[in-house]
C-alpha cells in the first residue's frame, strides 16, 4: 500500500528504463569539445569538457547530447581543469519537435536532443564535437540567430488569408492524400538543418541583404505547402512573384543536400521541384500577359 | 465602441497556443499588439501537444453527444472544482474553434470521405478529439504563428522573441500599465507601457524537475506576478500524466492518444490459486513471450466502462500502485504500453510522432514491442486566480437550480462524510492485510479482516440545467462583452492558457488544453480589448516615467545582486533538489506530514538560494542568470503548492492524501486561493466557493456507466474487483452516472 511517493523513490526513481539499448553498459567517461564564441567571430576558441555517464542499470533512460550540456552547465570545468562558463545553446521541447537545438554534432548538422551518446560516443574516452552552424550569425557559443529563415517565411507569405477568426463555418475539404501530404510538410519546424546543408545558402550578417540572398529549401517547401490549400492558394501569384526573383528558386543548384538532412524527412526536392515548375509556369504567363 | 487611441498598445507574454491566439485577435481588431516570449514563439511549448484538441462534432452529435455533454464531461472529470460559466462557454466554443483551424490550413486527418476524422481519449465514451497525427500541438501552434506572422508583416504586431518578462507594472491606482523585460542576448532591461497585458507563460513543469514539460515551462513568469500581488488559485492540483518515458533530461510523453486509439496497458503477472493476481516470477523476459493469461490488464479490469482511457488520475494512481506491489515490468518502476496488436499502417498515419519519438530515444519500435512507460508531471490545473462574468441568464438559472439541489447537497454531506470515513477505515484495513501478506499471515486471518469492510453508502442524484432545460445552447456560460474575462485581481492583467486556473478543475482531461489555451485568446481576448477601449484609467503612454523607471532599477539591482553574489551554491543543484523533493511530496500521493516536511526543505533552499554563486558573470547572454534568477521564482511557487495540498484536507482529482480518502465537498468544494506575503516571503492560503449552479456535484466513478458499451477492448479477466482495490475514489454512485452509448466507428482513415 502506498503512503508516500518516496517510500520507495517511486515517483523519482526510474533507473533502468531503456537507454537505446545500443552503447555498452558499464558507466563510462567521454569527453565533450565544444566550439565556443563571445559572439560572430569574437574569441573563438575550443573547450573540452568531460561527461560522466552512469551504467545501464542506474541510467534514468536515454542520455542525449543536451544532457551532457546540462552537466557540464552545472559544473563548467574543463579537462584541464580550467573553471569556465556554462555552454550557451537554444533548448525547448528536448524531444526533436521545436527545432531550437539544431548545432554540428561530429560535423554533421542535426538536433542535440535526439541526439544519443551511446550512438555517438559508444567507447569509454570517445570524443563529441559541437559547433555553431557556420550559416548564421554566431550570438553566442552554439546559439546563432536564425532570424533571416524567419523573414523568409513572410517573404513568400506563409499563411492562409483567412477573413478573421470569426466563426466562418468548415474550411476546404480534402481527401486522406492531400491531408498527407500537407501533413509531412506541415512538420518542418524551421529548425535550420536544410540550410546548413546547403551549399547555395551562405552566411549573410547584413540584415538588409537578406531579401535577395537565397531563401532555401524550407521556405520553397512552404510556399509549395501553402498553394496547396484552397484558400492559400489564393496567395499563389505573390509566392510565385518571390520564388521568380532574386534569392529564389533560381539559386538552387539541385546538389540535394537539404533533403539528406532534414531530421522530418520533407521531401524537399520534391517541393523544389514542384515549385520550379510552378515558377516555369508562371513566367510563361505573365509573359504571355504582357507584363 | 470607442476607436482605439493610436498611443493604446496591448502587450502579450508568452507565445504558445493561448498567446497567439490572444495576439491575433487583438490585432485583429485594430489594436496593436507587443508579443514577448523566451524563445521564437513557433518554438513554444505548445508544439509538443500530441494527441488532439476535443469539440463536439457531426458525428459524436447524432450518436448523442452534444457540447453540453462535452461541459459535463470536463466537470465530471475535474471533480467539480471549475467555475461552471467559463467551462460552459469554452465547450459550446469548441466545435468554432475546430473549424477556425480547419481554415486557417490545419491538416487534421481524414476520414476516407474527407471529414476530419475523430479519435477516443480520455474521460469520454465518444470520439470527439481532433488530431493532425501525433503532432497535433504543432500543427495548430504553426496555423497561429502563420496568422501571427501575416499580422506582423502588416506592422500590427511587434515580436521581441528572446526577451524574458521580469515583473508586471503598475500604476498608483494598482492598475497593470506595462512590463519590465530583459533581452537575453543584449541583457538590456527595458521597462515597456501597455494598456493591458496578457500573461500566457504556460505551466510550471520544471519546478518538478523533471516532467513532460519544455525547458522553459518553469513558471516562473505566473511566480513573478504572484510575488507582485496576483493571486493564485488551486496551486495543488498538479496533474501526473500516467504515459511518459524517463529520460535523463526530461520525460517524454507517450500521449493519451496512444490508448484513445486502442493502447492497451498491463503488465506480466500469474493467478495464483485463489485467482488473485500476483508478481511474474519471470517479469523482466521478453513480452512477446508472455502469453494473454499471464498479463493483467489491470485498468481494464478495474475499470470496465472506461478501461485504458480513465482520467489520467486514476491511471496514474494504479501504475503508480501496480509497481508499488510488486508488479512493475523487471520489478522495476515501469508498465506496458501496448500498440503492437495494431497495423503499421494506422499505427503511422495516426501516431507517427509518437512512435518516432519512442523509437528515436529508447530504440525500440512500437509496432513490434509494447512501450515500457511510467508517470511523469505533466500539466497544472492550479494557475493565476482570475475573474468572469457570467452570462445574462446565469444568475436565473443556477438559483432555481440551487434550490432544487442545495436540499439534495445537504442530505447527501452527512453521507460522504460517513463514506469518507468507511473510505480511511478500509484503507487502514487493507493496509493491515498487506502486513499480514508480508508476515506470512493465513487466508483466514486475511479474511476475517477483508470481511470488516464496509460498503459506502449511495448519494442522492442532483438536476442539474439539462435536466431542467435540455442540452441545447443558453446564455449561461461567459459574457462576451464583459472586460473582465480571465483578467487576475490585478486590474489589466489577464492570465490566458495553462497559466491561469480555469475550466479543468481537479484534474484535466485529455486534448482539453488546446481547447482552453485557445478558447481564452479567442474569446478573452476580446474582453482585453473591451478593458483598454472603455479604460477609465490614465492611458500607460501618458503616465510618468518614474513608475517605469523604477521597475528597471529595482531588476537591474536583482540582477547584479545574483551576479555578484559568491557564497558559493550552485543554482542547478538547489533547482535539482527542488525538484526531487516537490515530485516527492506534491505529485501522486501526499501526506500531511510529508508536505510538512517539504515546507522545511523549502526553508532551506531558500536559504541557500540566498547564498548563489554564479558560474558566469557576464553581461552578454547569459542563460545562467536567468535560469539562476527562475530558480528563485520556483522556489517561490511551490510554497503555494505545497501549502496548497496540505490545507486542502480531502482527496478530490488529482490532489490524492491518504490521510484524507474520499471527496470532502462541505469543507472542500472551493478553490484554493493562494497569497503571496512580501513581508515573509512565504504565501497565505484561503478558500472561495466555485460557481457551481447548473450541475451538481455528483460522486465520480469511472468504473461504471448506466448503458456502457463503449469501445474499449474487453477485460481479459473479471475478477472480483475486491481482490483488487481500487486506489481512486470507490463512491459509487451508480445513479449519478450518464447515459453513455457507444460510438460508432463510422469513420475509416486511409493512409
Ligand atoms: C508533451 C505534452 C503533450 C501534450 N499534449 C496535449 C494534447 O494532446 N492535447 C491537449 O489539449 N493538451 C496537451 N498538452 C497540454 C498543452 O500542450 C499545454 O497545456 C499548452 O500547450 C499550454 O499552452 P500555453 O499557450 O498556455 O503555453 P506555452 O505553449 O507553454 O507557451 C508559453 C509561452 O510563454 C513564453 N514565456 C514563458 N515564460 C516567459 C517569460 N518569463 N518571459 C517571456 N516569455 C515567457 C514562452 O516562451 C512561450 O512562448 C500537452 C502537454 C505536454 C507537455
Ligand atoms: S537542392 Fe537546392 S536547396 Fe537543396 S541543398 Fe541543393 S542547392 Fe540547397
Ligand atoms: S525542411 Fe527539414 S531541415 Fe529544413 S528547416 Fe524544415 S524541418 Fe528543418
Ligand atoms: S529541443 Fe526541441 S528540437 Fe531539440
Amino acid at each position: 500500500m502506498i503512503q508516500s511517493n518516496d517510500d520507495t523513490d517511486l515517483a523519482t526513481d526510474t533507473r533502468g528504463h531503456a537507454a537505446n539499448g545500443k552503447g555498452p553498459s558499464g558507466a563510462r567517461t567521454i569527453r565533450v569539445r565544444i566550439k565556443r564564441a563571445d559572439s560572430h567571430g569574437k574569441n573563438v576558441r575550443w573547450e573540452e569538457f568531460k561527461v560522466d555517464l552512469p551504467s545501464a542499470g542506474e541510467r534514468d533512460g536515454a542520455i542525449n547530447v543536451i544532457a551532457c550540456l546540462q552537466q557540464i552547465a552545472s559544473n563548467p570545468v574543463t579537462v584541464d581543469g580550467t573553471r569556465s562558463t556554462p555552454v550557451t545553446y537554444e533548448s525547448g521541447c528536448l524531444e526533436e519537435v521545436c527545432g531550437s537545438c539544431t548545432m554540428v554534432i561530429n560535423g554533421k548538422v542535426r538536433q542535440a536532443c535526439s541526439c544519443l551518446v551511446d550512438d555517438y560516443a559508444p567507447n569509454d574516452g570517445d570524443l563529441i564535437t559541437l559547433e555553431p552552424m557556420s550559416k548564421f550569425p554566431v550570438v553566442r557559443d552554439l546559439w546563432v540567430d536564425r532570424s533571416r529563415l524567419f523573414k523568409a517565411l513572410a517573404s513568400v507569405k506563409a499563411w492562409v488569408p483567412i477573413d478573421g477568426t470569426y466563426d466562418l463555418g468548415e474550411g476546404p475539404e480534402e481527401t486522406p492524400d492531400e491531408q498527407q501530404t500537407r501533413y509531412k510538410l506541415s512538420t518542418c519546424m524551421s529548425c535550420g538543418c536544410c540550410l546548413e546543408a546547403c551549399p547555395q545558402y551562405t552566411l549573410e550578417e547584413d540584415e538588409s541583404k537578406f531579401d535577395e540572398s537565397f531563401v532555401g529549401a524550407a521556405v520553397i517547401s512552404q510556399a509549395r505547402y501553402f498553394n496547396m490549400h484552397e484558400t492559400g492558394a489564393t496567395m499563389k501569384k505573390q509566392r510565385l512573384d518571390t520564388l521568380a526573383g532574386p534569392g529564389g528558386i533560381n539559386n538552387c543548384g539541385n546538389s540535394q543536400n537539404c533533403v539528406k538532412v532534414c531530421p522530418k524527412e520533407i521531401p524537399l526536392t520534391e517541393s523544389i521541384a514542384a515549385m520550379g515548375r510552378s515558377v516555369t509556369l508562371h513566367r510563361i504567363k505573365e509573359f504571355f500577359s504582357g507584363r | 465602441m470607442v476607436t482605439p487611441s493610436a498611443q493604446q498598445r496591448v502587450i502579450v507574454v508568452g507565445g504558445g497556443l493561448a498567446g497567439l491566439a490572444a495576439t491575433i485577435r487583438i490585432a485583429e481588431s485594430g489594436m496593436p499588439v507587443d508579443l514577448f516570449s523566451l524563445v521564437p514563439v513557433k518554438r513554444s511549448h505548445s508544439v509538443c501537444a500530441q494527441g488532439g484538441i476535443n469539440a463536439c462534432n457531426k458525428i459524436a452529435r447524432q450518436q448523442g453527444y452534444s457540447e453540453y455533454e462535452h461541459f459535463d464531461e470536463t466537470l465530471y472529470g475535474g471533480d467539480f472544482l471549475q467555475h461552471q460559466p467559463p467551462v460552459y462557454e469554452m465547450a459550446q466554443w469548441a466545435p468554432k474553434i475546430i473549424d477556425l483551424f480547419d481554415r486557417m490550413g490545419v491538416p487534421f486527418n481524414r476520414t476516407s470521405e474527407g471529414q476530419r476524422a475523430l479519435r477516443l481519449f480520455g474521460g469520454s465514451l465518444y470520439k470527439r478529439t481532433h488530431f493532425s497525427g501525433a503532432t497535433t500541438g504543432q500543427q495548430l501552434m504553426y496555423a497561429l504563428d502563420e496568422q501571427t506572422r501575416r499580422y506582423e508583416a502588416e506592422g500590427k504586431v511587434n515580436k521581441y522573441e528572446f526577451w524574458e518578462f521580469l515583473r508586471p507594472l503598475m500604476d498608483d491606482q494598482g492598475v497593470c500599465c506595462g512590463i519590465v523585460a530583459q533581452d537575453l542576448r543584449t541583457m538590456q532591461i527595458r521597462a515597456f507601457r501597455g494598456d493591458a497585458v496578457v500573461m500566457a507563460t504556460g505551466g510550471p513543469g520544471l519546478v518538478f524537475g523533471k516532467s513532460t514539460n519544455s525547458v522553459m515551462c518553469t513558471g516562473a513568469a505566473a511566480s513573478r506576478c504572484f510575488q507582485a500581488g496576483a493571486k493564485y488559485g488551486n496551486p495543488e492540483f498538479i496533474q501526473v500524466h500516467p504515459t511518459a518515458i524517463p529520460g535523463a533530461d526530461k520525460l517524454r510523453l507517450m500521449s493519451e492518444s496512444a490508448r484513445g486509439e486502442g493502447g492497451r496497458v498491463w503488465v506480466p503477472a500469474k493467478k495464483d490459486a485463489e485467482g488473485r493476481w500476483q508478481p511474474h516470477p519471470e517479469s523482466g523476459r521478453d513480452p512477446r513471450q508472455i502469453p494473454t493469461e499471464e498479463r493483467w490488464y489491470f485498468l481494464e479490469e478495474k475499470y470496465p466502462a472506461y478501461g485504458n482511457i480513465v482520467p489520467r488520475d486514476i491511471a496514474t494512481r494504479e501504475i503508480f500502485d501496480t509497481c508499488m506491489k510488486g508488479f512493475g515490468v523487471g520489478g522495476g518502476n515501469m508498465v506496458y504500453l501496448d500498440l503492437s496488436h495494431k497495423s503499421r499502417e494506422e499505427l503511422e498515419t495516426k501516431l507517427g510522432g509518437i512512435i518516432e519519438i519512442y523509437r528515436k530515444f529508447v530504440g525500440e519500435d512500437p509496432v513490434e514491442v509494447p512501450m515500457k512507460i511510467f508517470p511523469g508531471v505533466h500539466y497544472s490545473m492550479g494557475g493565476l486566480w482570475t475573474q468572469y462574468s457570467p452570462n445574462r441568464k446565469y444568475d436565473e438559472i443556477a438559483k432555481k437550480l440551487r434550490e432544487i439541489n442545495d436540499p439534495i447537497e445537504a442530505r447527501n454531506l452527512p453521507v460522504q462524510k460517513r463514506n469518507n470515513e468507511i473510505l480511511q477505515r478500509n484503507y487502514e484495513i487493507d493496509q493491515q492485510i498487506a502486513d499480514l501478506r508480508d508476515k506470512g499471515g493465513s487466508d483466514d486471518e486475511v479474511q476475517k479482516l477483508e470481511d470488516s469492510k464496509q460498503t459506502p453508502e449511495k448519494l442522492e442524484p442532483y438536476v442539474s440545467l439539462a435536466d431542467l432545460h435540455g442540452k441545447d445552447a443558453l446564455p449561461v456560460g461567459m459574457d462576451p462583452d464583459a472586460p473582465n474575462n480571465m483578467m487576475t485581481n490585478i486590474p489589466g492583467l489577464y492570465a490566458f492558457g495553462e497559466v491561469n486556473y480555469q475550466y479543468h478543475g481537479g484534474t484535466r482531461l485529455g486534448a482539453n488544453a488546446l481547447l482552453s489555451c485557445t478558447f481564452d485568446g479567442l474569446f478573452c481576448g476580446r474582453s482585453v480589448v473591451n478593458f483598454v477601449r472603455e479604460r477609465a484609467h490614465t492611458p500607460a503612454a501618458s503616465l510618468p516615467s518614474s513608475i517605469f523607471d523604477k521597475g528597471v532599477e529595482a531588476e537591474e539591482s536583482r540582477m547584479k545582486q545574483l551576479v555578484e553574489s559568491s557564497g558559493g551554491e550552485n543554482p542547478y543543484e538547489i533547482a535539482k533538489e527542488l525538484g526531487l523533493e516537490m515530485t516527492a511530496s506534491s505529485t501522486v500521493i501526499k501526506t500531511g506530514p510529508r508536505l510538512e516536511q517539504s515546507l522545511n526543505k523549502l526553508e532551506e533552499l531558500r536559504d541557500r538560494y540566498s547564498r548563489i554563486s554564479l558560474s558566469d558573470s557576464g553581461f552578454w547572454t547569459n542563460q545562467n542568470l536567468s535560469w539562476a534568477r527562475a530558480v528563485g521564482d520556483m522556489i517561490a511557487l511551490a510554497d503555494p503548492i505545497v501549502r496548497g495540498g496540505l490545507a486542502r484536507e480531502e482527496s478530490r482529482g488529482s490532489h490524492y492524501r491518504t490521510d484524507f480518502l474520499g471527496r470532502d465537498d462541505s469543507r472542500f468544494l472551493k478553490t484554493t486561493v493562494a497569497e503571496f506575503d512580501a513581508s515573509t516571503g512565504r504565501s497565505k492560503i484561503s478558500f472561495e466557493e466555485v460557481e457551481r449552479g447548473l450541475v451538481g456535484p455528483r460522486v465520480r466513478d469511472y468504473s461504471t456507466t448506466k448503458k456502457s458499451k463503449a469501445q474499449v477492448p474487453a477485460p481479459t479477466s473479471a475478477d472480483d474487483p475486491k481482490q483488487s482495490p481500487r486506489v481512486s475514489d470507490p463512491n459509487a454512485d451508480v445513479s449519478g452516472a450518464r447515459d453513455v452509448r457507444a460510438p460508432g466507428d463510422s469513420e475509416k482513415v486511409s493512409s
